[in-house]
């Protein structure tokens, strides 16, 4: 039982200015299902993006070992000689192809100066039915649901006779009736000899399927451990169990009257029709900072995305600003309202990268440097040097275009561009991403500044620290619904990650309970 | 490194619009270089008076065009159908007046309406329907030059009024184009000493007196010289009025009015603009009406100029107006672009006509030459921007 099919030790790797993964160390058994638990950002990807060559040998430190014997992968493809596969989040599969030619998309099968496609979908046939799926092979792939295209991608990547199968977060997009499909097949493919890593921010389903699990932390290996021995409790405490080093500049304020409430809100995906948010309810004050946490997919960016009108799908509910009723159906009434929305996508949602810093500043409220109906070029300049000089911007011109600027600044763009309409409620969503050490003070700062005159703010954020650092009060979301609402004194990192984890099934118990 | 460089507050804010001007810069210098070649080449007589006023009545149908498409590709959109949109407008306006006796304004007012109603209806496609524009005005080049055929009985319609033949072909009295060029040069002048001011007053950084002033001066000199040159021949034509008309409107839409920057913010970053409470439909619908009415003012100097519509009238056009465009720095991806730079682009396409047609090259060499300038202008365009971006 002890012979370890897979040992990675001492890996380090580094970005410009990150270190990504610290002195890793995974040591994986033949033929259990070994879970890899951590938040976002703890190293998970990256690890797996080195042991599948991603990330090619000598671009990090330390050793790989299969079998006990050590490797080294150039690419992909040498990974996947030795018997590696992963599967990630986003499928890389093609929907206007046949199941057949995905399943052997990157195989000799297809390779082959002519087709044999009888051949072909005999093959493929005979593939799903090893794992029990009864799947027209000449189906386009398109047609099936993202669960079942989920199980054609391990079909794909049994056909290339892995015997390391890394499924990062296989359940995200699935049903419950799916995520029960999955995991027979995986205990099938156990008891055939087949390892499985199993990345998952479900707790629930990491207890349910996995023989042990391995807690990353901020780029180092926490433990260790043996399911059976242990509870989810016991892997929460894990995952986030640091102390906050980084700085946040909590101030005392003064939170006032209610200024926005939010009763029973549901909407829909604009394609699919599936409820994105089931009956959210919530209210914030004037002056509060109220934190929004929850694990990536949990629909924090999309529910306040549909907020603020700049969401397709169906909804309803009941929204109130200043105690009367709002009726946002795009961003501009969002506007009009005094909400203003920071994306999490700043390049995507946030800026128009080839246009001046003075005319992203002003985009969204151009009317104020229009006096006589006609833009003001020198007023507009005027504006637009007040508010980004307010945010601290950097920069040798105003007329630079943004794209020049690094990430802090630009994000420091975005935050003029909102504060010029003087908004009553400022969402941020994920405000610090991506951005350095000082410049993320700094607009903790701006932040504190604006809760204290009278801004309601929503911060969205995967950072825990983050969030119980400044927040009044924290929103933990999961699956489209908020599983839980603490006070400030009563967060904790281990509260929050244990609400935010919450699977569906627990979710609902708890409802009825 | 750029990046970095953009962070640090450098001492002179001058610095970087000399760098920004760099581009424009080198549309002038190379529209001189075609005409200084071509001057030589045809022993001075390209540059004669009669020629320049040719050149100058020759461009205005690409140049109005341009104008349209220029806010067209900013937007992130492509119109292909200007060309059977001209020709249709024109041959309508010809057969109001030569078959039902319109008088000449009430015909130029339909054709400019229907360009802008058959504009409504295609923006209304790419706005509404979300169909890709370069599909609804590929479909709009075979509706349009159809229903003109169809409704010229395939006749070329000719000949018409006095009145409308002006339009196209004559010129201002001497007297008058001095005195314009004269107002002109005192607008420009005022209009930098009032925002100088203003500038002043909100405590902005102001440029040197020496270098915006001098710049003004070259203007001057040249719109005098210019109007100078054309007044040895026949004057001013009143063509170039018309562009420098609607080239004035059109800066003016798209540097003062919320339209106008909307515009380059959805060409810019649709799903940013969108989240900025701009109306992306709306404003994408009107840059296909304004395209579509400046294809009916074409038309009408086309027909205008020709003295008849045909039925092929405007074949074409629409790929020499995106040529001029994207010549004049204007980007296909979206976003980018000014007016001035296609409408100079324009001026080197006509150029490159006129001065090799007066050389006696054969036709078939044009082709060839615009299409090389054409790919030429972007590489040039593209390298430029990948070498700031490396440095």
């Amino acid at each position: 039982m002890d012979a370890y099919v897979l040992q990675m030790e001492g890996i380090t790797k580094a970005f410009p200015g990150v270190k990504a993964l610290d002195n890793v160390s995974l040591s994986v058994k033949k033929g259990e299902i070994h879970a890899l638990c951590g938040e976002n950002g703890a190293g998970k990807s990256t690890l797996m993006k080195i042991l599948s060559g991603v990330y090619p040998a000598g671009s990090f430190d330390g050793n790989i070992m299969i079998e006990g014997k050590e490797v080294s992968f150039r690419n992909i493809r040498e990974s996947q000689e030795a018997g590696i596969a992963i599967i990630y989040q986003e499928l890389a599969l093609v929907p206007e192809m046949t199941v057949g030619e995905n399943i052997f998309l990157s195989n000799d099968l297809m390779k082959k100066k002519i087709l044999n496609w009888n051949n072909l979908y005999a093959e493929a046939r005979k593939w799903l039915d090893q794992i029990g799926l009864d799947i027209d092979p000449q189906r386009k792939l398109g047609e099936l649901t993202v669960g079942k295209q989920q199980l054609i991608e391990i079909v794909k990547a049994l056909t290339k006779h892995a015997e390391i199968l890394i499924l990062d977060e296989p359940t995200a997009a699935l049903t419950e009736s799916e995520v029960a499909v999955l995991m027979e097949i995986l205990q099938d493919l156990k008891a055939n000899g087949v390892t499985c890593i199993y990345i998952s921010h479900k707790l629930n389903e990491v207890m349910r399927l996995a023989d042990s699990v391995t807690v990353l932390r901020d780029g180092r290996t926490i433990d260790t451990l043996s399911v059976s021995d242990i509870t989810e409790d016991t892997i929460v405490s894990k995952m986030v169990g640091r102390s906050l080093t980084d700085y946040f500049p909590y101030e005392e304020h003064e939170v006032g009257d209610e200024i926005l409430r939010v009763k029973n809100y549901s909407f829909h995906h604009k394609t699919t029709g599936e409820k994105m948010a089931d009956n959210v309810s919530f209210m914030l004050r004037k002056g509060e900072i109220l934190g929004v946490s929850g694990l990536m997919g949990a629909g924090r960016s999309e529910l306040f995305i549909s907020l603020f009108g700049g969401y397709p799908g169906k909804k309803s509910g009941e929204v109130k600003i200043d105690g009367k009723s709002a009726d946002i159906k795009k961003p501009s009434d969002a506007i009009s309202a005094g909400l203003a929305y920071v994306s999490e996508d700043r390049k995507r949602y946030g800026l128009i990268l080839g246009m001046e810093i003075t005319k992203n500043a002003t985009l969204a409220g151009l009317q104020k440097v229009m006096p006589r109906g006609l833009i003001d070029a020198s007023l507009e300049l005027k504006e637009a040097e007040n508010i980004t000089h307010k945010l601290n911007l950097k920069t040798h011109s105003l007329e630079a275009e943004v794209e020049q600027l690094s990430g802090g600044n630009q994000q420091k763009v975005v935050l003029s561009k909102w504060l010029f309409t003087n908004p009553k409620i400022l969402i941020l969503d994920e405000p610090t991403r991506g951005i350095d050490v000082g410049a993320k003070s700094e607009i903790y700062k701006i932040i504190n500044e604006l809760s204290q005159q009278g801004v309601g703010i929503i911060m969205i954020s995967s950072e825990l620290p983050e969030v119980l650092g400044m927040s009044d009060r924290i929103l933990v979301m999961s699956d489209g619904t908020i599983s839980g609402e603490l006070p400030r004194e009563e967060a904790t990192q281990e509260r929050v990650m244990k609400l935010a984890t919450k699977g569906r099934e627990n979710h609902a118990s708890t409802i009825s309970g | 490194m750029r990046q970095q460089s953009a962070d640090e507050p450098a001492e002179k804010k001058s610095g970087l619009s000399f760098k920004f001007n760099m581009q424009s810069y080198a549309l002038v210098v190379a529209l001189i270089m075609i005409v200084l070649i071509f001057g030589m080449l045809t022993g001075g007589e390209f540059l004669s008076s009669r020629n320049l006023s040719n050149l100058f009545a020759q461009m205005t149908v690409i140049a109005v065009l341009a104008i349209g498409m220029t806010l067209v590709i900013v937007a992130g959109h492509i119109d292909l159908s200007v060309g059977s949109l001209a020709g249709l407008t024109g041959g309508i306006a010809a057969i109001l007046q030569v078959w039902f006796g319109w008088d000449t304004v009430w015909s130029v007012m339909a054709a400019i309406v229907v360009g802008a109603l058959l504009g409504l209806w295609q923006g209304w496609w790419v706005a509404y329907r979300a169909v890709p524009a370069f599909i609804v005005t590929l479909g709009g080049m075979l509706i349009f030059r159809g229903i003109l055929i169809g409704i010229s009985q395939g006749q070329t319609v000719a000949p018409l009024n006095d009145g409308f033949r002006a339009i196209a072909n004559s010129h201002l009295p001497y007297w008058a184009g001095y005195v314009l060029a004269v107002v002109g040069v005192v607008l420009l002048f005022f209009s930098a000493w009032r925002n100088q001011n203003k500038r002043e007053q909100l405590g902005l950084m102001i440029e040197y007196p020496v270098k915006i002033y001098g710049k003004l001066l070259v203007y001057a000199i040249l719109i005098l010289l210019l109007t100078y040159m054309l007044n040895r021949y026949n004057g001013i034509p009143v063509p170039l009025l018309i562009v420098i008309f609607f080239g004035g409107l059109f800066i003016f839409i798209s540097s003062k009015s919320s339209f106008g920057r909307y515009i380059y913010a959805i060409g810019g970053n649709e799903e940013a603009a969108a989240l900025s409470g701009i109306n992306i439909k709306r404003n994408t619908l009107s840059v296909f009406v304004l395209m579509g009415a400046l294809a009916g003012a074409a038309g009408v100097i086309l027909t205008s100029r020709l003295n008849a519509a045909s039925v092929s009238a405007g074949e074409m056009y629409e790929l020499d107006a995106i040529a001029a465009c994207v010549i004049g720095g204007t980007s296909l991806m979206g976003g980018r672009g000014n007016i001035v730079g296609a409408i100079i682009g324009a001026l080197i396409m006509t150029s490159i006509d006129n001065g090799m047609s007066m050389m006696n090259i054969e036709t078939f060499w044009q082709s060839i030459v615009k299409g090389l300038i054409l790919i030429v202008a972007v590489w040039i365009d593209i390298s430029s921007k990948k070498q700031t971006s490396a440095a």
